[in-house]
């Protein structure tokens, strides 16, 4: 089942095309790589799947939805989480308040609307509040083996932590689908080699994973099915196996040979 | 007088000020930590909250003195920080927000604006003549030792230290407190967080201003309301907020005590002629700026990549 599908999606920047008319889709349960060269593209199609730019035009789908115009905050609450190239923590929160500020919305769910409300109520609930993000937090940590740090700042972490907790945060607003921009970016080989395994155990959970990599051992290791992007266009996709021998993503990568 | 009893007697006086500099200065440092933007409205938020609060008072204080007269002044307080939280959101959504792309300057031009029009619209509707919460409690001062405190500075003291730990307690450790400084670090992230950030900037002025407007009903209660007060003790509670670091909550409580207590021992100790008082202020900015430009507890900010 297809969860995500852009329909011709186009951003341009005044006269630059950053993507053009990209259809590109998303299958339910699988590891699903988008790469291609520098400036292809990729991380300007993340943004505009999850609201942090609008594209100019083409469509978004999620789920069956139209989430084009929706807000950033709209559509993670409908279940897209995302990770950064640049990792972007709060660097001046802890460890376990980068978690419990993913969680903000799940816990926060009540029929009690308004904002004066809404302050009112985390004032008389916040112990209880607290406790229940907490100990969702700490699962998450868990998860990662980061509940050693829960307490350090998020800018004392070591930098492969800092993106396992940058993972761990997103995880906590209960994504359906989750989008991991260069995951292994900076990572030394054994690190990378517990990241894929992080990877398939998110994707054991149910969660579909979107990734951005340059990686290709990482790529062609996990992903399910590949999306090859250049110049903003989507120009190949298919199995690891079929984009390896794919001549146009050969010649995307290597230039064409000269005549 | 002993010189020790007069030192203690300068430092209440001084607390007292400084307590309320810090409330006001609060208000604008969590706006500022948010959005990068000074509300220079806040102080006329101020002044519109004491009104409302000294009207309640005197609607429904009655005759006599009695312990409904303490009831009515909170509820006379609480009245005018619900209508000045609710004049807070009303001037971000109209003034601000439709502003928030544009350039840096735009808000802030609005925002001196706002501050105009409150200021002149309190003039027309309530006149200019000052007017002074009836001192609703026998004022006749205490004496610790030979210390004299009263029980207005009494009463301002502890609202103030109330109000500073809720809201410490509230942004450390509430849900939405976590939010609001998720969203001050980074609002793009916060948003992909599920936190609605256009919400919390709403709350964090309707809590900024209800501050405001604690504030000006002490200073009701101390000195007098009048439509332009809002603009020197805003000026002097925005000056604290950045000597104690803008956009730090501490650094906001840190630099309006401070401030409250650089006035009140600049004249009475080291001499500094009263019609200066004001001024000490404005020196203390210079001085910080030229010293510490991040202020007492500010972090130097380091340009994003």
């Amino acid at each position: 089942m297809i969860l995500l599908e852009t329909t011709k999606l186009t951003r341009a920047y005044g006269g630059v095309i950053a993507v053009s008319q990209v259809d590109f889709q998303v299958r339910e349960g699988l590891i699903t790589g988008l790469i291609g060269p520098n400036g292809a593209g990729k991380t300007t199609l993340f943004n505009n799947m999850t609201g942090l730019d609008t594209p100019t035009s083409g469509k978004v789908h999620f789920n069956g939805t139209d989430i084009t115009r929706h807000h950033a905050h709209t559509i993670c609450r409908m279940g897209i989480a995302r990770t950064f190239q640049n990792i972007r923590l709060f660097k001046e929160l802890s460890v376990l308040e980068n978690v419990m500020v993913g969680l903000h919305f799940t816990t926060g769910k009540s029929p009690t609307k308004g904002r004066v409300a809404a302050v009112v109520r985390s004032y008389l609930k916040a112990k209880q509040e607290y406790d229940l993000m907490h100990e969702q937090a700490m699962r998450w940590l868990e998860f990662f083996k980061l509940d050693g740090f829960a307490d350090e700042l998020a800018k004392n972490l070591p930098y492969g932590h800092q993106r396992e907790l940058e993972i761990a945060r997103a995880l906590a607003t209960e994504p359906k689908i989750l989008f991991l921009d260069e995951p292994a970016a900076g990572m030394n080989p054994l690190e990378t080699d517990s990241l894929m395994k992080t990877i398939r155990r998110i994707r054991d959970l149910g969660i579909t994973v979107v990734l951005i990599e340059h990686d290709m051992k990482l790529v062609m290791n996990i992903c399910d099915t590949i999306t090859v992007l250049n110049y903003g266009q989507n120009i190949a996709q298919g199995t690891p196996a079929e984009i390896r021998h794919n001549p146009k993503v050969i010649e995307a990568y290597l230039g064409k040979e000269e005549a | 007088m002993g010189s020790s009893a007069e030192f203690f007697q300068h430092l209440m006086n001084g607390l007292t000020l400084g307590g309320i500099y810090a409330l006001i200065a609060l208000g604008y440092t969590m706006v500022y930590g948010i959005l990068k933007f000074i509300n220079f409205a806040h102080g006329d938020i101020l002044m519109v909250g004491s009104y409302i609060g000294l009207f309640i008072f005197d609607a429904i204080r009655g005759q006599s003195l009695g312990p409904w007269t303490i009831i009515a002044f909170f509820i006379a307080m609480l009245g005018g920080m619900i209508f000045s939280a609710g004049l807070g959101m009303a001037i971000e959504r109209i003034a601000y927000k439709p502003l928030r792309k544009a350039t840096r300057l735009a808000p802030l031009l609005s925002a001196i604006g706002v501050s105009f029009i409150l200021s002149n619209m309190a003039a027309w509707m309530w006149g200019t003549k000052s007017r002074k919460l009836e001192y609703p409690f026998d004022n006749s001062p205490l004496y610790i030792g030979e210390v004299s405190i009263t029980p207005h500075q009494i009463l301002i003291l502890i609202v103030v230290i109330v109000m500073m730990i809720s809201l410490k307690l509230f942004v450390d450790r509430s849900r939405i407190g976590k939010a609001m400084r998720a969203t001050s670090l980074d609002q793009d992230t916060a948003k992909l967080m599920g936190i609605k950030a256009d919400r919390i900037i709403a709350i964090t002025f309707a809590i900024g201003s209800a501050l405001a407007a604690t504030a000006g009903f002490l200073i009701a209660l101390e000195i007098k309301v009048y439509p332009s007060m809002g603009t020197m003790t805003g000026l002097k509670a925005f000056v604290a907020a950045v000597v104690g670091g803008i956009g730090n909550i501490s650094g906001a409580m840190v630099g309006g005590i401070l401030l409250g207590l650089l006035e009140t021992f600049g004249v009475a100790l080291l001499g500094i002629p009263y019609g200066l008082r004001d001024t000490i202020a404005f020196v203390a900015l210079i001085i910080i700026l030229l010293v510490k430009p991040e202020g007492l507890l500010g972090k130097v900010e380091k340009e994003k990549v």
